[in-house]
């Protein structure tokens, strides 16, 4: 039997598809770590890597991934570091593929599209989570199904002796949870361990958003942003982790700004599921240990449901959005006006569209009628109108996009800010998700040797 | 009694699940918790929000975090790649909830 770890350091090298490239390097290379965590996958990216891999085959994973690795690998290799990531979308094996060069890798498979329609005939309806609908509504126009598999596919890649972790859709908590399970032998039925670990999860997946980012306490005295340390979680054995940055690193880890991280995307807090268990969050006790280190303990969790939650994407149709500005004096009033001109229009054009929708940027967009309440309306410097269209028709998302520019010479005054010209049309690929029987998913770990 | 913005006693962060957006409201000192668990109701959010969530809202309590959560349903005109909303994913419904008012003694 190997000897277990006293601790271990996971880091939080990025927190989306399209965070920042320095992260993980600085992560590597600013003090000592045990495993690099790195988080692509929210649900809107699951649409848009299907809505890519559906263009060419050999794509739907984070393409920036690849460069990221050849940069990070030197020094991970030297230092022992494994890697957790799933980067590799609605295309595990492409990913895969296109790392070949620079480790020895695993892949876990999650894939159900193939058997989707075995699933729905067995009975299996996989209805809507959201609007309770059966997803034979849609299955002619599904693109992609995959079930967000735990932590358990990533601990038996760890434990057949991967360096590098690639997956599709495990969760996000499964990717920090996977390296403890395997680092501290914690069993499949200690609960409590396996919510501490999904509670480690959470708190770093989202990036530096738990070190000083997008934390509005204090927010302009959150120090050097600019060279924001990304988070570590330094794990011991009874469940129990701090939370910190490497030295010299920007950011701030404050009990106030962990919180934020810990009710962000939260549903009811002592339901936390995930495939591996059912945290209860509301368990977690924080302490302030010291600058920037903060501790957590106490955390609660149940026996797992015999559910995985699945992530089907599908075709839904097309949308467009078009923005004009209009200027001061009574840019409101114009920026309104040119909306009901162009709405004129479009009725008498007979488009029909699912949803039109109008914000004024600068007045509404973010807060609606609060900000209309709150605001000096009439001394608006300038408004930006911004109005979408969405419909199955496509042309009429097309023709809805000609009929911005002419606003500029034939409605109201004081307009600009269409340098970007005409909208494009854009497909819109949509997130259908449901629950499926766990036992129905067999997740696949595939051993590459390089 | 005194009427004051839960921004001068509450922080807050929010995002998405399909069309639900949620906001974790935190209370910036002890002393304060118990003023929003009073005040700032499931019924008092859904007023505040009238108009933009076409759903009902629920309300989670985390006394241990000094925390409720929101959820407000209906609240994104379809969510994720579907909307067409500039706050797609929920992510500023935080600091909307900051501008609701309470009243508490002077």
């Amino acid at each position: 039997m190997k000897s277990r770890p006293a601790t271990i350091r996971i880091a939080a090298g990025q927190g989306f598809w399209g965070d920042w490239l320095e992260a993980p390097y600085r992560q590597v290379t600013g003090g000592p770590v045990d495993y690099l965590m790195m988080d692509y996958l929210a649900e809107v990216t699951m649409s848009i890597l299907q809505k890519q891999k559906a263009r060419d085959p050999s794509l739907g994973y984070a393409r920036d991934f690849i460069p990221l690795m050849e940069r990070i690998l030197p020094t991970v290799a030297e230092r022992g570091i494994k890697i957790t990531a799933n980067a590799g979308g609605v295309n595990p094996q492409a990913c895969a593929q296109a790392v070949a060069e620079v480790a020895r890798r695993l892949v876990t498979g999650d894939d159900l599209l193939g058997r989707l329609d075995g699933l729905l005939a067995r009975g299996h309806e996989l209805r809507n989570l959201d609007t309770g609908r059966p997803l034979s509504d849609v299955r002619d126009r599904v693109l992609s199904a995959n079930a967000y598999l735990g932590a358990w596919p990533v601990v038996d890649a760890l434990r057949g002796g991967a360096d590098v972790v690639v997956t599709g859709r495990v969760t996000d908590t499964g990717l920090t949870l996977g390296p403890l399970i395997h680092a501290f032998g914690w069993r499949p039925d200690a609960w409590d361990l396996l919510a501490a670990g999904t509670v480690a999860g959470h708190t770093i997946e989202c990036g530096a958003q738990c070190s000083g980012g997008n934390c509005l306490v204090d927010w302009e005295r959150i120090p050097d942003l600019a060279n924001v340390g990304y988070p570590i979680v330094d794990a011991a054995p009874d469940g129990t982790f701090e939370i910190f940055k490497h030295p010299g690193t920007g950011g701030r880890i404050s009990v106030a700004g962990v919180t934020e991280q810990l009710v962000y995307e939260m549903g009811n807090p002592a339901e936390y599921i995930t495939p591996d268990c059912v945290a209860d969050f509301t368990t977690i006790r924080l302490e302030q240990k010291g600058k920037d280190r903060v501790r957590v303990s106490g955390v609660k969790g149940r026996p797992a449901t015999d559910k995985l939650k699945v992530s089907v994407a599908y075709f839904y149709g097309y949308k467009a959005v078009g923005t004009l500005v209009y200027a001061w004096p009574d840019a409101y009033k114009k920026a309104q006006a040119a909306d009901r001109i162009l709405r004129e229009r479009l009725a008498d054009l007979d488009l029909k569209f699912e949803a039109v929708l109008t914000e004024f940027v600068g007045a509404d967009a973010t807060h609606g009628p609060l900000a209309r309440a709150a605001a000096r309306l009439d001394e608006l410097p300038e408004v930006q109108l911004r109005i979408g269209v969405r419909s199955r028709d496509k042309p009429a998302v097309e023709r809805f996009t000609r009929e911005i520019a002419p606003l500029i010479l034939n409605g109201p005054p004081s307009v600009t800010g269409f340098a970007g010209g005409r909208p494009k049309p854009e497909e819109v690929v949509a997130y259908w998700p449901a629950l499926l029987d766990k036992h129905m998913v067999e997740p696949c770990v595939d051993v590459v040797e390089v | 009694m005194k009427r004051i913005r839960l921004l001068d006693i509450a922080h807050a962060r929010s995002g998405d699940k399909g069309d639900t957006a949620n906001v974790g409201l935190i209370a910036l000192k002890p002393e304060y918790y118990p003023i929003l668990v009073k005040h700032v109701t499931a019924a008092r959010v859904a007023r505040h929000f009238k108009g933009m969530i076409s759903g009902p809202v629920e309300r989670y309590e985390l006394p241990n975090l000094r925390a409720l959560n929101f959820l407000l349903h209906g609240a994104l005109d379809g969510g994720g790649t579907i909307s067409l909303k500039t706050d797609a994913q929920g992510k500023v419904f935080s600091t909307a909830l900051l501008r609701l008012e309470v009243a508490v003694p002077r």
